[in-house]
């Protein structure tokens, strides 16, 4: 359906930035210090490692599409248990990659749930996946919203098994609701994440519903929560 | 344009629980001190800088602010709303620099709550950028390897190479 638009994962940020300019992949740079850092001074001073190595998408959509096909191998299709270890594993990844975003974005603290949100959307899931899912259904007291994924890089070519559970059963991209759990418990906020529709299985949308659970105060308190 | 004098004595890195993960001395200057005291200094400095953090002045509030539409959720603001920060729109860090006759100490802690320590030259100029580089070589170098266990001590990517030549 969508497979030529993200050739390479990243590449969208820099033509956004430099529309004339084809991809030229010599010339250094990255997606963080064109559109993300602005710490150039950092680069100047040890210009080794600047630029961001791209990957082609279609190598992480089929090496994630084999991931969770093995999984429901491996746990003889029990799907329930499959989004389980999609989402475990997401969580350990979501724990290192903050790291890695909060160093290359240099953002600081967000001030309430919102903020999060947006950065999560838009700084987020761009740098990484290239996509900038909707922030909507917001709950009353703010602490719950939804991504809508207009585009989702990990379910392209994807077509659910036949057997008549998985279409019920099996959220394909459960591993990104870990890693938004993962990577905001690194940065104090407990959350629960979840999706409630997904195109794969015949949905209009692919929507995750996030919603705060609290702020963990015990290493590192937040100013003004 | 950055200083000529770039002395960087050492580097420390202090997890989130006050443990000693990493400590590496790149210019010699600096007395060494045992593993045992390394491990000391880690759990002193984690211990004061939350003091510090914890001793920034607050401002009473005397009016309550009517809460703004994007304000933080009720229900996880107890006490907040009696007071404010001198400098609202900068976050409390706690001890961020600590300076002696020869040298200087820079703290760095990132929201995830890490601290990285430098040891630096008192003249040392650009602190800061080199503290940020490092960090983003943290990121890549420690916490993208798969073996590394989050929170447990950082060996050294060179180690293995110098293991193989024993």
């Amino acid at each position: 359906m969508s497979a030529n638009k993200t050739s390479r994962i990243g590449e969208e940020i820099w033509k956004s930035v430099n529309p004339q300019t084809p991809i030229i992949t010599e010339k250094p740079f990255s997606i963080y210090s064109t559109a993300f850092r602005p710490r150039t001074q950092a680069n100047q001073l040890f210009p080794r490692r600047t630029r961001v190595d791209k990957v082609n998408a279609e190598l992480v959509t089929l090496t994630y599409g084999t991931i969770v096909a093995q999984l429901c191998q491996d746990y003889d299709s029990d799907y329930q248990e499959v989004n389980k270890q999609l989402d475990k594993m997401g969580y350990n990844i979501g724990m290192r990659l903050i790291e890695d975003f909060l160093a290359k974005s240099g953002v600081g603290r967000c001030a309430n749930f919102r903020e999060t949100a947006d950065m999560i959307a838009k700084v987020g899931f761009k740098i990484f996946l290239n996509v900038t899912p909707t922030v909507t259904n917001w709950a009353s007291d703010n602490n719950q919203f939804s991504l809508i994924f207009e585009d989702n890089p990990l379910a392209d070519f994807v077509e659910l098994p036949d057997d008549g559970r998985a279409q019920d059963e099996l959220w394909f991209s459960n591993i990104l609701c870990g890693v938004l759990r993962g990577s905001l418990e690194m940065v104090q906020m407990q959350i629960e994440a979840h999706f409630v529709s997904d195109v794969l299985r015949g949905d209009e949308t692919t929507e995750m519903r996030v919603s705060l659970v609290r702020y963990i105060e015990d290493e590192m308190p937040p100013e003004e929560e | 344009m950055p200083s000529n004098n770039r002395t960087v004595f050492s580097l420390i890195i202090i997890n989130k629980a006050g443990g000693l993960i990493y400590q590496r001395e790149f210019q010699p200057g600096l007395r060494k001190l045992s593993t045992n005291d390394y491990l000391v200094l880690a759990g002193t400095f984690h211990g004061v800088h939350a003091i510090t953090r914890s001793i920034t002045p607050k401002l009473p509030i005397s009016q309550p602010t009517p809460s703004p539409a994007t304000s933080s959720p009720g229900t996880t603001t107890p006490a907040a709303s009696g007071y404010s920060y001198p400098n609202p729109g900068v976050p409390v860090t706690g001890l961020d620099y600590l300076e002696t006759d020869k040298f200087r100490l820079t703290c760095f802690q990132t929201l995830t709550g890490t601290k990285f320590l430098l040891f630096t030259d008192p003249m040392t100029g650009n602190v800061e950028t080199i503290v940020q580089k490092i960090y983003e070589l943290y990121a890549d170098y420690v916490m993208k390897n798969p073996f590394y266990q989050l929170e447990m001590p950082v060996r050294r990517a060179g180690s293995r190479i110098q293991d193989k030549q024993k």
